[in-house]
């Protein structure tokens, strides 16, 4: 349904044109999700973005994106625009900036309705109440008149969602829906996501920075680091062999419940880089417990995991065929 | 052999709301309902809620920003509300806060030098008054104890990623050598691969220095592991507290476990890792 082949994106700076995400290539069944996971600077949003034609008119893409067949990259705005709200939906991280202001709920809701269905307002509101008491809006048909600063942000968050949802999209984009939420209100608007999406078999790009946010969320996780995909694999063996070392590092440096007051955590060295400073070869390289020379060279692609000594040893039996990794040494000690 | 260095008692904020129309009553909103702690120094204690919960009222009063409505904040034994102005100056730079937002907290004018200097600025303290070379040498201490170079001192915030001005701004708590620090949310801002850093920087630093922190957070895998006791607040309201891990594993309140069940996809190996 979604597929993006070698998609490159090139941004000017005040240090020259640095390319922000470097050709990567990934696709979206019917019905799937997928999860995008990176810190700041990985090149994930800017992916969803693309994805989105919302990118400025500076940045540069090269590549493919196709939708149901259609060519994405280069399409004219005018015809993107009959795309954006009605096959491809959107949630972004602050509901309080993405909702206008001066407009009450309905209408927010009711805006994709007007515009790519040209409904008449009458049937359209009616339209968007149905759509809110989907999202579970407490009160939904008392509060239709009300304006995105009388309601809370969890609640702002599923007028977002049902705003989104209203032309019944073939593909949802969530870029870090939860992260301005508190935890509480952040687990139920993650699972009323989930259930409308497996309810209208839509897909779904769900993009953050906290891996545990995408246990129970997506069939499929890939992780990028320096505008590159580093390891891409089903969520399940994702979580249980964590190739990459980025993907290690990642996981080893969150807090969990289970450890005792006062131990360290396990760190990445260094900080995340600049793209206008990533080293040729891996991306990583510089960070990496497992470097040598021969990382900084050439960049690693992403290749099917193999059986090596660490899976061996192990004993962890299968490995999907999908289960991919950009490190060559992934399983050595 | 400890001594209580912070002590809150009966604690209650008010916030008056602006009026409705002149004859109404002016409406209020309780932010801090009866709030009572002890904190040991060299100790830390989590406060935990979410939006609205208090917990940013009571750290503003806790480091003497706001005043309560009652109620008395003991630090060193004195009640630093009851202060005169003076005496308060003077305690100030035992108290130090490190804030959520390290893009907003730092003044993009300045260099590191200035801003990690600032607190020493404000007043002499203890009637040390410092020359230029005297208060480079201590921003280059600072600077040291958070792992930045001297050579920084002279840079600007922009030159920095989010983890490094975390590390300017806790150097900036450090330089008048505080026994407290109240540190609201200092790594819900950082990527994960650098809150880990920060977190062990900030817990070497109370190992190193004795310190004694007062941690305001939402997330509890983080308070579970930086703090001793915990403090659960809703809606300005003590919901339940005691040591860390007695309140993690058997929480009483249904506000906790709630809390407990949204910590994000906690992995299945959590306990047997490392």
């Amino acid at each position: 349904m979604l597929a993006i082949r070698d998609l490159v994106v090139t941004l000017p700076t005040a240090r020259g044109r640095v390319t922000a995400v470097k050709s990567i290539s990934l696709d979206i069944a019917k019905g799937e999700s997928l999860g995008l996971i990176g810190e700041s600077g990985s090149g994930k949003s800017l992916t969803a973005l693309s994805v989105m034609g919302l990118l400025s008119e500076r940045a540069q893409v090269q590549g493919s994106i196709t939708f149901n067949g259609q060519e994405l990259v280069g399409m004219a705005d005018a015809q993107f625009c009959h795309l954006r709200g009605a096959r491809i939906g959107m949630i972004f991280q602050e509901p309080m900036t993405a909702l206008n202001p001066v407009h009450p709920i309905w209408h927010q809701v009711a805006e994709p309705l007007l515009r790519h269905r040209r409904m008449k307002p009458s049937d359209a509101k009616e339209h968007a109440l149905g759509l809110l008491e989907r999202v579970q809006l407490p009160r939904a048909s008392e509060r239709l008149g009300t304006y995105p600063h009388e309601l809370s942000g969890g609640q702002r968050q599923r007028v977002m969602i049902a705003s989104a949802l209203a032309c019944g999209p073939d593909l949802l984009i969530a870029d870090e829906p939860t992260t301005a939420l508190d935890v509480t209100v952040q687990k139920e608007v993650l699972e009323l996501i989930k259930e409308l999406v497996r309810e209208d078999q839509m897909s779904l790009l769900l993009i953050s920075h906290d891996l545990g946010l995408m246990q129970d969320q997506v069939d499929r996780i890939a992780v990028m680091y320096g505008g590159c995909i580093v390891e891409m694999s089903n969520t399940e063996d994702l979580f249980a062999l964590r190739a990459h070392p980025y993907t290690r590092g990642l996981f080893a440096a969150r807090p969990r419940l289970g450890m005792r007051r006062g131990e360290r955590l396990t760190t990445i060295r260094g900080s995340v880089p600049s793209l206008a400073d990533l080293p040729t070869g891996c991306g990583f390289a510089d960070r990496c417990e497992k470097v040598v020379d021969a990382c900084r060279g050439a960049k690693p692609p992403l290749l099917p995991l193999t059986h090596g000594p660490l899976l061996d040893g192990g004993g962890a039996a299968q490995i999907d065929s999908d289960h991919r990794v950009a490190c060559p040494r992934w399983d050595m000690p | 052999m400890t001594s209580v260095l912070l002590e809150v008692r009966n604690l209650n904020k008010i916030y008056q709301l602006p009026r409705k129309d002149w004859l109404s009553q002016p409406r209020t909103i309780q932010a801090l309902i009866d709030v009572n702690f002890t904190l040991e120094a060299g100790r830390s204690i989590g406060i935990v809620g979410e939006s609205g919960s208090g917990k940013s009222t009571l750290a503003r009063l806790i480091m003497a920003l706001d005043r309560p409505t009652s109620g008395e904040v003991l630090f060193q034994g004195k009640n630093i509300h009851g202060l005169s102005r003076q005496a308060l100056t003077r305690l100030r730079p035992h108290f130090q806060m490190v804030f959520q937002d390290p893009y907003g907290s730092l003044d993009p004018r300045q260099s590191v030098l200035r801003i990690v200097t600032e607190p020493l600025h404000q007043r002499d303290i203890n009637n040390e008054r410092l020359d230029p070379r005297g208060l480079r040498f201590r921003a280059e201490a600072a600077l040291d104890e958070v792992g930045l170079r001297s050579s920084d001192l002279d840079k600007y915030p922009h030159e920095f990623s989010g983890g490094q001005r975390q590390r300017i701004a806790i150097a900036r708590a450090l330089i008048t050598r505080p026994s407290l620090i109240v540190a609201d949310e200092p790594v819900s801002a950082l990527d994960v691969s650098v809150q880990a850093q920060i977190l062990n920087l900030m817990q070497d630093l109370q190992e190193a220095h004795g310190l004694t922190y007062v941690w305001i957070s939402h997330d509890l895998a983080v308070m579970n592991l930086v703090c001793d006791n915990i403090v659960v607040l809703r809606a300005g309201e003590v919901l339940e507290q005691g040591p860390t891990h007695e309140i993690l594993q058997n929480p009483r309140h249904a506000y906790t476990k709630a809390l407990l069940a949204a910590v994000p996809g906690q992995m299945p190996h959590s306990t047997t890792e490392n």
